[in-house]
């Protein structure tokens, strides 16, 4: 695979096909977790985790696995690295692992997990398989991430608090920038209006994108019939 | 499908779940002792706080008293008590019992009670109140657990153990009062059970871990 090839898996994931904005793969976790920054973080980095091995995973074993039994596979893949990580989250940040409670095993029913592996590490070689996962899974973290800030930001006017689950010592409760903010954004119906503005804002970009890009290219065209 | 085949899937299924099985066993192997150790930690440093100013020689997490329902104390889940001594004299309690009536869900509380039945440090263990609201009453968010401390029942009177809304003498949470109102009367009855049950729950013997 060449360098090109790796930076355009990457494009994929984090923007074209961004799995929590374009396809709109594994909402659950995502509208449910993102009350805080450091939430998002956390949650994002595991999915990435368990994403890009359950890619490397599927995408080496993909031609001893019979096609009527690639489902439970990848399943029992999935779920033994989710286990996997949630103990090491559980031994290396205890704090954080409880804050996302249900949400660490829960990565197993992200559809965006299953879906990577049935659609391109079945049919892709380990390294392509690799950076699909890594794009994939950094597409869906920031979208975590942007997520959990906006929430925080607009519902607690905060920003990384408790950030000592990440870093360990003493409790910190953020970058405070007022006593309280609108409550709406931390409660359930705020990650659905968070989520519709972050969908909202990419097509935004995206049609904007391409009428620069037409407006562009009749002026093109007639230089180069000139 | 043949039979070679179902054979085949069989054996590719039962290979990769035992390869998983391995990988699942060797993270565990690895991440055990940390883990136990973790929980023993968070254990002891979440009934801390509940001890403020009480001297004691004894370890907490091995005096756990595991009572259940029907037991008096607030929730209708198992209680846990913390017997706390010092020189083998009893000094103080630590009280883990569940508000039931919160916003939404149970309301875990850990309640330490000196052995002359003063609050010597409440928190909240957990709960699903409202982020922002409710979850004032977490000590991470806010103060209004410490207005607790020193307090008993007679500081105020019976009476006196509600929120102000309702004629006690207990501030409230602008903007949630069911979530105050549920954790006042869980330390009230859990104070009650205290004046009541004194001694046995001293004298009592330990629960044994794996119960």
């Amino acid at each position: 695979m060449t360098s090109g090839g790796f930076i355009e898996h990457l494009q994929t994931g984090l923007w074209q096909e961004n799995p929590g904005l374009v396809q709109l793969l594994g909402l659950c976790p995502l509208l449910a977790v993102t009350t805080t920054l450091v939430n998002g973080i956390g949650l994002g980095v595991a999915t990435l985790l368990v994403l890009t091995c359950s890619n490397a995973l599927v995408s080496a074993t993909r031609r001893w696995i019979q096609q009527d039994i690639r489902i439970p596979i990848y399943v029992l893949i999935i779920a033994s690295l989710v286990t996997c990580i949630e103990l090491i989250f559980k031994a290396y940040f205890p704090t954080l692992d409880r804050s996302l409670g249900i949400f660490i095993p829960l990565i197993v029913t992200n559809c965006a997990i299953v879906a990577r592996a049935e659609v391109f590490a079945s049919r892709h070689p380990v390294a392509a398989s690799i950076a699909d996962g890594i794009g994939m899974g950094v597409g869906f973290a920031m979208l975590l991430m942007a997520i959990g800030a906006f929430r925080e930001l607009v519902g607690q006017a905060s920003i990384l608090s408790r950030l000592d689950m990440l870093t360990g010592g003493e409790p910190f409760n953020g970058f405070v920038f007022a006593d309280s903010g609108l409550l709406l954004a931390i409660l359930p119906p705020g990650a659905f209006f968070s989520l519709a503005l972050a969908v909202a804002l990419k097509n935004h970009i995206d049609r904007k994108r391409s009428m620069s890009r037409s407006e562009k290219m009749p002026r093109d065209l007639r230089r180069a019939r000139r | 499908m043949n039979d070679r085949t179902v054979v085949r899937t069989g054996v590719t299924l039962a290979v990769i779940a035992a390869l998983c099985t391995a990988l699942v066993a060797a993270t565990y192997q690895l991440t055990r002792d940390r883990i136990a150790a973790n929980e023993k930690a968070l254990l002891e440093q979440s009934l801390q706080p509940a001890l403020a100013g009480v001297f004691f020689d004894s370890g907490v997490s091995e005096s756990r008293l595991v009572l259940a329902p029907p037991h008096g104390l607030p929730g209708n889940d198992a209680a846990v008590i913390y017997r706390v001594f010092a020189n083998e004299q009893p000094v103080a309690a630590l009280f883990a019992v569940t508000a039931r009536d919160g916003f939404s869900g149970p309301i875990r509380i850990l309640l330490g009670l000196s052995f002359d039945g003063r609050i010597t440090g409440v928190r909240i263990l957990q709960h699903r109140e409202t982020p922002g609201l409710g979850d004032k009453i977490e000590s991470t968010r806010s103060g209004w657990v410490f207005q607790f401390d020193d307090r008993s029942m007679g500081d105020p009177l019976v009476t006196g153990w509600a929120i102000r809304s309702d004629g006690g003498e207990f501030d409230q949470l602008t903007g949630a009062s069911v979530t105050p109102r549920a954790v006042v009367k869980a330390i009230r009855d859990t104070l009650i059970y205290f004046d009541d049950h004194r001694d046995e729950i001293f004298l009592a013997a330990a629960t044994k871990e794996d119960e």
